[in-house]
């Protein structure tokens, strides 16, 4: 007992302040969103996998979920920290939110850093939300990869089990648009092709920080002009 | 025909032998110590499949390579299954995609539904209209109190789909059959043709867990058709983010089976520890799955000595985190009674299913492709093995730890002294009309590339192989008279990939 103690204590406190206080920085290598340089550039935040080789510039910031299709599409012109997030789902959802995790292809990435959220440093249920083992108790879905042929009819029943009113998450560049797979016949060509998606976070696999931010922002725990 | 990692040959050199000669020479040299590496079909004009296995003798550090022609006319042959146990997922692997007869096999189930790639009728009728696992005909065991559980495909936690059917009698799991194909994304046709760029990041998502193992193995395929010599500085950063992943898995294993043992402390710090691997990787890639690192031809990222030192710094201080958490963890008589004597593979069983990785070395099989088949960084650093006797829960969990102490040995050895020079050489046309293959040790063992090209020099056929391929059938023995409610715990011990053996 007295060794847990004092392991306990040498580890201390790791969780992040996030989202009060200063937004986290992130390595200088890290790729987030991108830097739109000329004013009829555009780039699709759902379909690139943010390599460091595809000619994009990519800025530190890791905010990039939004709740429409259309506005992951990065514009010049357009300082689109564009996050028009439901007010009924916040006021819904707000405070508790239960979600049902469906993992349709993909390479696991993104679920692994979906896990993240539960360790100590995020601490995902300081914010009410949590990941639970039935749909049946579940407020909503997140799915993460390409909707497999395979995973197409498991996906449905599952989302078919939630109850009423529920949202659905996408996550990753495989959940939004079928990423590097959307060519293959294996694959569907993005989760809004088979159902309705209420969030977007883009990302090949997204930041933990990123699903986070989008989580709350979804919550209407962080405000839509709130940095 | 020898071959060594990273070597190639030409195709018109691979010995092509009659069916029962090649039949007779696998299973003699199999018998002899050999281990089947790999087995595969690739289609050769007419609508033939020759049909290519690749041996590892470990202990001699040798590759051989043999194969044989099955005819379009009668797409059958010997099945290899019954005589050797290793072939087994092979073999059903070969009849989904090729529409070929192992005749007498006895397990002749599909692997991942889908259509064949001879654009022939299937083996099974109808296979990709069917959802898994459909009409899958699961062992079943009869009897009055005997029952079934399945589960399946969308589990209770946030982890990759797949179908566990068990027979129990009570409480006792007296047969398990896994079937797995959810996540079948078509990757290996997909790699052919000339898209390098696209081959590399489709490599990356093979397995997210294991992207600097696959690409990896990707870009030692390329390079071995394109003569090209990597810098050695970029095999050293290879080398550095290939360890962290190790590392970052391991560590996150052994929190997840604190967790599965019903002790949440460690849990809750390996977890967080983990990240700090994912986090080094993200400082030197970019991404927190190193995803970006490896290009064929060497990598995208440099490591100046700046970063090296502060890598040091920051390993020496997880090393020390580490050592005290896992002292916690192996020192607790609660957790070492849920671990010791569950779900053990025998040795006898892990060489005839021809394990790899730290499941086969849990059972004392000695096999690491870093010592066995060494390239790369790994020809100039010895990093010793790390064996457990008991293959059970506890040793997988052991062999875990050992690998974190000497993987972060092994990184605090080379980075203090990385080599110089530059970390990209360019790339040549590809040879034409030839096989090259890379084996690279990843955390859950041997995966193994192999790319073909045709007479233009474009991948014609790309076989990938993921270690969990090898291991899925051993936790399905593991699992028999063990209670059902030791399976999370013992399925977390083996951890293996349902998007890697999906492809």
């Amino acid at each position: 007992m007295l060794k847990i103690l004092m392991t306990r204590f040498r580890q201390g406190c790791r969780t992040l302040s996030f989202p009060k206080g200063k937004l986290p920085v992130l390595p200088a290598r890290y790729r987030g969103r991108p830097i739109i340089a000329a004013q009829e550039d555009s780039v699709d935040l759902g379909e690139i996998t943010y390599i460091p080789d595809s000619g994009i510039r990519h800025s530190n910031d890791f905010r990039m979920a939004v709740s429409k299709r259309e506005d992951l599409i990065l514009k010049s012109d357009v300082d689109a920290l564009a996050y028009a997030l439901n007010k009924k789902i916040a006021k819904m959802f707000g405070r508790s939110l239960k979600l049902r995790q469906v993992s349709a292809g993909g390479c696991n990435a993104c679920e692994a850093d979906i896990n993240v959220l539960n360790t100590p440093v995020f601490d995902l249920s300081r914010f009410g939300i949590q990941f639970v083992a039935s749909p049946r108790h579940a407020d909503g879905l997140v799915v993460t990869g390409p909707v497999t042929r395979n995973m197409r009819e498991a996906l449905l029943k599952t989302y078919e089990a939630v109850p009423d009113p529920k949202i659905v998450i996408a996550i990753g560049a495989c959940a939004i648009s079928g990423g590097i797979f959307a060519n293959s016949p294996e694959s569907s060509k993005g989760l809004d092709t088979i159902l309705p998606v209420d969030l977007y976070i883009p990302g090949c696999p997204p930041h933990p920080l990123t699903i986070l931010d989008g989580f709350l922002r979804l919550m209407g725990r962080i405000k839509k002009d709130q940095p | 025909m020898e071959l060594f990692n990273g070597g190639h040959v030409a195709l018109k050199d691979i010995p092509l032998l009659a069916e029962k000669e090649f039949r007779e020479e696998v299973l003699l040299r199999c018998r002899d110590g050999a281990r089947l590496a790999n087995f595969f079909g690739s289609l050769e004009d007419g609508g033939n499949v020759r049909l290519i296995a690749i041996l590892s003798v470990d202990e001699e550090s040798e590759l051989q390579i043999f194969s044989t022609k099955v005819l379009a006319e009668s797409p059958r042959y010997k099945s290899l299954t019954k005589e050797l146990l290793q072939a087994h997922l092979f073999e059903r692997e070969i009849a989904e995609q090729w529409a070929i007869l192992p005749e007498g096999h006895p397990w002749l189930k599909p692997v991942r539904y889908h259509t064949n790639y001879r654009a022939v009728p299937d083996l099974w009728k109808d296979i990709t209209q069917q959802t898994i696992p459909g009409s899958y005909p699961f062992y079943a065991v009869g009897g009055e109190e005997v029952h079934e559980v399945g589960v399946g495909p969308v589990h209770a936690g946030i982890i990759e789909p797949g179908h566990f059917r068990f027979q129990c009698h009570g409480e006792e799991i007296i047969h398990l059959e896994t079937q797995l194909g959810y996540q079948h994304r078509g990757i290996e046709p997909l790699m052919c043709g000339r898209d390098l760029k696209r081959g590399v990041l489709l490599s990356e998502s093979i397995a997210g867990d294991t992207s600097i193992g696959h690409s990896t193995a990707f870009c030692e395929v390329v390079e071995s058709l394109a003569s090209c010599n990597v810098p050695i500085k970029a095999q050293a950063i290879r080398a550095i983010g290939l360890e962290l992943e190790r590392l970052a898995n391991h560590v996150g294993d052994l929190g997840a089976l604190g967790m599965d043992a019903g002790f949440s402390p460690t849990s809750a710090y390996f977890g967080r520890m983990r990240g700090d691997y994912l986090n080094l990787l993200l400082e030197l890639t970019g991404n927190r799955f190193g995803k970006g690192l490896c290009r064929p031809g060497g990598v995208l990222f440099d490591m100046d000595t700046a970063m090296a030192e502060d890598f040091c710094r920051k390993l020496k201080r997880y090393k020390k985190e580490f050592e005290d958490v896992s002292e916690l963890l192996f020192t607790r008589t609660s957790v070492l009674a849920r671990f010791e004597g569950i779900g053990v593979v025998p040795l006898k069983i892990a060489k005839s299913l021809g394990l790899v990785g730290p499941v086969a070395r849990a059972s004392q099989l000695e096999q690491d492709v870093r010592i066995d088949h060494s390239s790369g960084m790994w020809q100039f650093y010895h990093v010793p093995i790390s064996l457990a006797a008991t293959g059970d829960v506890y040793a997988r969990a052991l062999v875990r730890r050992q690998e974190v102490m000497r993987s972060l040995e092994f990184l605090l050895k080379l980075l203090p002294s990385l080599p110089k020079g530059g970390i990209f050489s360019s790339l040549g046309p590809l040879k034409t009309d030839t096989l090259a293959l890379s084996l690279v040790e990843g955390w859950r063992g041997e995966i193994m590339h192999v790319g073909m090209t045709d007479s233009q020099g474009a991948l014609m056929r790309y076989k990938i192989k993921d270690p969990s391929f090898h291991n899925w059938f051993a936790l399905t023995l593991a699992m028999r008279n063990q209670e059902i409610s030791d399976f999370p715990l013992c399925n977390k011990s083996f951890n293996l990939s349902y998007c890697g053996h999906d492809l």
